[in-house]
């Protein structure tokens, strides 16, 4: 049975996917909501539902109290909140406070509770304690470049990607809203700046392809070749081969390069999910259709995937934590800001409507 | 020996009961709150010890004026409210 956890401005939802008889022939065994939601009413930023010992994590962001996260060991049956990750403390007069938790996620299968936390304003937190406490991750803070790191749609630039890699927990790739791709082979103690082939048209001549300035949206990368990254940018669709250092663009995707999610398929290193929009300031589906595009050449080319999705007059938005894959490469989630959630059983090819009536939803994952 | 009083939008994420508290400054009687709930003051302010944005604190009838520091005097017998504010949320 697999279980998909939806994070929405109201609350945690879960699906299970039920017994195999019950279900449409292409879509394997049908989902359904179990339960009430898990903190109504409080924005979901991020699940992390942790493959090494099922602990379940909730970032949370009240309006008026802060962001808080909870942990679950029973499956979202109770309950504990974990101190947040907190910025040093500090008398100057615009000293940092923690304004949003972006990520989560499991350090390296040899470091039992070990976890990482991206964070708006731009900081990265480990937890050695299964969120029991946190340390700002010093080597990347106290970087001078961190100055020219600039807000992304946020008053602040912030964490969101952070890729450990499989074969060497100490080689973390992070990615910053706006502030480029950033990779510690040391558990984070020295940095190096990647990015190099990364663009932006929305700086001025000169600095267009300055890493530091590049608004990566998010970064993923297989399970089976880490160094094989996707980078969804504000400016289009990017490729790595060397683990983030250098990037070449994917030109002419149809109907938009412009997007916040990217999926990449676990075991098939050239596979992966992107959900296209009009870029800027419109971010809605092109020509009012919402589709979903796929590469299964390396980004050379793409196909559009729109088979159960909404054709006319969608105006849905799926936010770079809104498109999921999960470890057979063959299951898709995908939640929208007009509360629409979908899966496909069939590796993309085909979708279905799991819900028209949830709250804009922030982030979607299968546990594992 | 004065009393706080947190709003009950807040007792829905901590138990935060009334209590009575000695202290010279609003942020001396609220340090004995938070030590009974060190998790509780991440409610109410943020880790520079400053008021969240959205939080009002009432002392004895009056927003309290220092923000930032909750260096505000309380008197012997004061009444402290922690209210959420209407912005934000």
């Amino acid at each position: 049975m697999a279980t998909l956890w939806v994070g929405t401005r109201k609350g945690l939802f879960r699906y299970d996917q039920g017994a195999a008889d019950q279900g449409a022939a292409d879509q394997g065994p049908a989902w359904a909501q179990v339960g009430k939601p898990a903190f109504l009413a409080a924005p979901v930023t991020f699940v992390l539902d942790d493959p090494r010992d099922g602990g379940l994590y909730v970032a949370l962001s009240h309006g008026h109290f802060g962001c808080k996260l909870h942990r679950s060991d029973d499956r979202g049956a109770s309950w504990v909140e974990l101190p947040a990750p907190a910025f040093p403390v500090s008398d100057a007069p615009d000293a940092p406070a923690l304004e949003l938790i972006w990520s989560i996620v499991p350090g390296g299968a040899d470091e039992p509770g070990v976890l990482w936390a991206g964070t708006i304003p731009g900081g990265l937190f480990r937890s050695e304690d299964r969120g029991a406490s946190w340390q700002i991750c010093a080597g990347l803070w106290d970087r001078p470049e961190r100055a020219r790191w600039m807000g992304g749609g946020y008053d602040h630039p912030g964490i969101h990607s952070i890729l450990v890699d499989p074969r060497d927990s100490a080689h973390v790739t992070v990615a910053v809203s706006t502030g480029g791709v950033w990779i510690t082979r040391d558990r984070g103690a020295s940095w190096t700046l990647g990015g190099v082939g990364l663009r932006s048209d929305y700086t001025p001549p000169g600095q267009q392809e300055d890493p530091l300035f590049q608004d990566v949206h998010l970064l993923a990368a297989p399970a089976c070749d880490p160094a094989r990254m996707w980078c969804q940018h504000h400016n289009g669709i990017f490729v790595s081969e060397d683990g983030g250092l250098n990037f070449r663009e994917s030109v002419g995707v149809k109907p938009s390069v412009f997007g916040f999610a990217v999926a990449a398929h676990p075991q098939d290193r050239d596979r992966a999910w992107f959900a296209p929009a009009i870029k800027d300031e419109f971010r809605v589906p092109v020509d009012g259709k919402l589709v979903v595009t796929e590469t299964r050449d390396g980004g050379g080319s793409f196909a559009i995937r729109d088979q159960g999705l909404p054709q006319l007059e969608a105006y849905d938005l799926i936010y770079r934590h809104g498109l999921v894959v999960d470890g057979s490469g063959e299951r898709l989630a995908m939640g929208s800001t007009t509360g629409n959630l979908w899966v496909s059983g069939d590796g993309g090819g085909s979708w279905s409507q799991l819900s028209g009536t949830l709250p804009p939803i922030a982030c979607v994952t299968f546990a594992r | 020996m004065a009393t706080i009083r947190f709003t009950s939008h807040l007792v829905r994420h901590r138990p935060a009961p009334k209590i009575e508290a000695v202290g010279a400054t609003v942020a001396e009687v609220l340090a004995v709150a938070f030590a009974d709930d060190p998790l509780l003051r991440g409610y109410v302010l943020d880790e520079q010890g400053r008021l969240r944005k959205h939080v009002n604190i009432y002392l004895d009838g009056d927003l309290i004026e220092d923000r930032l520091r909750l260096s505000d005097p309380v008197a012997a017998g004061a009444e402290i409210y922690v209210l959420q504010a209407l912005s934000g949320g």
